[in-house]
């Protein structure tokens, strides 16, 4: 038989075919579900506002790659995912240049900081996020009305004021003051479903979070629906909380940090001077998602019991 | 309801190759090359010399240590060589070479034991350690080892693996529907020599033609039983198949008869009752030579010690640019680097991937999505396990369990950042034994 030149690298000889692109543009895909109610009820500026964002992330990477001599990989999706969640965190009449400044400092600061995509500790979005909440506060609570455009407050801002609630219809579908991704939970929940089917999020962390959150506000003499509904929880819950970097990786640990957000978001809320905590907890839990790792090495098959 | 394991996954099973396709006589090689290690264990030592003349089923090497098993002949001819030869395990091992007569005699000296019936214990362990018989899913295990467990352990039940969990390979899928009284006689022969009355055989529900069958050959079998097992991978692992059967867990570090199990391949069983039946020792076997690479995939009865190259050829040849001839399946199965290695009593396929099936995809950083941690069927961090290698942390992956992991492949087929997690925690568990070892 004549010589052949045979391939001899290790087992497994074949692979599932998901990769790291796949997952991030299923998640952006995802997000633009909510990205569209965003702009339906904000027009224009929001498309905008997200397109700033996205090609601001994207820059950053690639600059901030090229400066630390690694291969630019922009192509993978992570900063256009960074790009659009900070968008749907923001308000939709945010000035572009704080838009812009909210995204070189996920990237940077959030991300790159700490080794790229995979080292980071925290959700680079809310690290821009609570950055331009700091650094701008007026403008980052400056929200507009969807119907007219006259600026007014949210729900949750309403509710920590004056005490009054605000439809569920109008909650679910969107039509109300926010930032561009709080609006609409019907769009939030049809893309986490979608990322659920895909096997891109886990169920755990949105179902124990939601929950905690739901029973926590009913035990407290608050209307459950109401706080479900309202703010950032359900984007929170199912893009961001899940985020796979920088969530714990197992079952139970994924229970803990959708508990603990859930617990966070209702103190924050209920007790804090922000009128929301989503942003906060989550960041919270990522904190501790290292500790959580260590304490929730799943017990292994044969496991004997330390004498 | 299928029976199964916590873990795992489903990867295309690609058994359509070979699955309906009846088992054929390969042709009798010119040439045999019969490695003197073909089980875990000391290796045999050679009793024939160049020039000599043996038979069929006539015992070339002699298994001197407990652990181990003999092997024969499997053609008649002349002795050519006594040497180190490529295995396709890896590395050089002596083997014996023999050049067919093209008669293809009997040793003279082989005669069918008594019955099963009239056979002590003992009678049928010692013809199953004579025949040389070890385990032939792959891992090659001395079966007759296994069938005498130190004083203290206790066995209560015996499960035939029928699960055939790797994608590609039919050998005992095949086996099953053709042959399954052997293999239930085997499985009788196994639980009379332990004195167990708790016989299950485990299938996987994608062979029904083969549940059917062997269904059909346990009828009126006191103490059997057929398992249906889920389509899941690895559901022919050793400690996931006890799982499923028995919901026993194999303490870590430990072997089936812990837990009072013994496990043997469908078709180390026919084997058992083909040296029962016929006294041959086990000198053939039935491996898949299948993949997209190969023009004509079959299910082929080849004598132990055939060059790849042969079976190769008796199956068309290549089609296409040929990537890679795999030993085994392809979650678990051994790239070989040359095509003169022979088949050994383990080989139960040979699966050839065209160029364009390997994947060779650049790594790109972990995030952490924990897709492995699912897959795992031991219940590993597989990440964790990952990345204490690439820092060679050997202490802290033994603290993971990484001596636990039993390398089927799941975490790194399911990887999307196409981290060779199964080949970096092999590594770290080589580390950790070599340390020990010092």
């Amino acid at each position: 038989m004549e010589e052949y030149k045979l391939i001899t690298t290790s087992s497994p000889h074949i692979h599932s075919g998901e990769s790291v692109q796949k997952i991030m543009f299923n998640v952006a895909g995802a997000l633009l579900l909510p990205a569209a109610a965003g702009i339906y009820f904000f027009g224009l500026r929001a498309l905008i506002l997200i397109i700033t964002t996205v090609l601001a992330a994207v820059l950053t990477e690639a600059i901030f790659q090229k400066l630390r001599g690694k291969s630019v990989t922009i192509w993978d999706g992570s900063a256009v995912v960074t790009g659009i969640l900070l968008a749907l965190n923001l308000p939709p009449g945010l000035p572009l240049w704080m838009a812009v400044v909210g995204a070189a400092v996920a990237i940077s600061l959030g991300k790159q900081v700490y080794g790229g995509l995979g080292m980071n500790p925290f959700n680079p979005a809310l690290i821009g996020r609570v950055f331009l909440m700091i650094s701008f506060p007026v403008q980052m609570t400056t929200w507009i009305n969807p119907v007219d455009g006259t600026t007014g407050a949210t729900p949750l801002q309403i509710m920590k004021m004056q005490g009054v609630s605000t439809d569920y219809a109008r909650l679910f579908l969107g039509n109300i003051g926010g930032s561009m991704g709080e609006t609409s939970a019907l769009l939030i929940i049809l893309g986490g479903l979608y990322l659920l089917y895909k096997g891109y999020i886990e169920w755990r962390i949105p179902v124990f979070y939601l929950g905690t959150v739901a029973i926590l506000s009913a035990l407290l003499g608050r209307d459950p629906l109401f706080e479900l509904l309202s703010g950032g929880l359900m984007l929170g819950a199912f893009f961001m909380a899940t985020d796979m970097v920088t969530s714990p990786i197992s079952k139970l640990g994924k229970i803990i940090f959708g508990l603990g957000a859930g617990i966070f978001t209702v103190i924050i809320r209920f007790y804090g001077g922000y009128p929301e905590g989503v942003s906060f907890s989550i960041l919270l839990m990522n904190a501790f998602t290292p500790v959580i790792n260590r304490y929730t090495v799943p017990r292994i098959y044969g496991e004997v019991k330390a004498k | 309801m299928l029976k199964t394991f916590r873990g795992g996954i489903h990867p295309p099973y690609n058994k359509d190759f070979t699955k309906h396709k009846p088992v054929e006589m390969a042709k009798i090689p010119d040439r045999v090359i019969i490695p003197m290690s073909q089980h875990v264990g000391a290796p045999c030592e050679p009793i024939v010399k160049v020039g000599d003349t043996v038979k069929k089923g006539q015992k070339i090497g002699e298994a001197k240590a407990f652990v181990s098993a003999p092997i024969h002949a499997s053609i008649s001819g002349r002795v050519s060589a006594v040497e180190p030869r490529p295995h396709p395990g890896g590395g050089m091992v002596v083997s014996v070479v023999i050049e067919s007569d093209g008669k293809d005699e009997v040793f003279e000296d082989l005669k069918p034991p008594k019955p099963l019936d009239e056979l002590t214990p003992d009678e049928i362990k010692s013809i199953i350690r004579e025949a040389g018989i070890v385990g032939m899913g792959g891992a090659g295990f001395p079966t007759q080892v296994k069938l005498s467990p130190p004083p203290g352990k206790t066995i209560d039940t015996v499960i035939v693996n029928g699960a055939e969990c790797e994608p590609y390979l039919t050998a005992d899928h095949r086996l099953m529907v053709e042959r399954p009284e052997d293999v239930v006689m085997g499985l009788e022969a196994v639980m009379k020599a332990t004195g167990v009355e708790n016989g299950y055989i485990a299938i996987e529900a994608n062979k029904p033609d083969a549940i059917e069958a062997i269904k059909h050959a346990v009828e009126g079998k006191k103490g059997i039983q057929v398992v249906e097992l889920a389509t899941k991978y690895p559901q022919g692992g050793e400690k996931q198949l006890i799982n499923a059967v028995t919901g026993r867990e194999v303490p870590s570090g430990g072997l089936p008869m812990d837990v009072h199990v013994i496990v043997d391949n469908a078709g180390t069983c026919a084997a058992i009752a083909t040296a029962l039946k016929t006294g041959m020792p086990l000198v053939e076997r039935i491996t898949t030579v299948t993949g997209p690479g190969i023009k004509e995939p079959k299910n082929l009865l080849i004598r132990i010690g055939t060059p790849f190259s042969e079976i190769i050829e008796q199956c068309g040849g290549f089609q296409g640019e040929v990537g890679k001839v795999i030993m085994g399946g392809p979650m678990m199965g051994l790239a070989q680097s040359l095509l003169d290695v022979p088949a050994v009593k383990g080989t139960s396929g040979i699966l050839i991937l065209e160029r364009k099936d390997v994947v060779l995809a650049e790594q790109s950083p972990c995030i952490r999505c924990a897709k492995c941690v699912d897959a795992c069927p031991i219940h590993l961090l597989p990440t964790t396990l990952g990345k204490l290698a690439e820092r060679s942390m050997w202490d802290e992956a033994e603290e993971y369990h990484a001596l636990d992991c039993i390398e089927c492949g799941c975490c790194a087929y399911v990887c999307p950042a196409h981290i060779p997690l199964t080949q970096l925690i092999r590594l770290a568990k080589n580390h950790i034994i070599a340390s020990k070892k010092k």
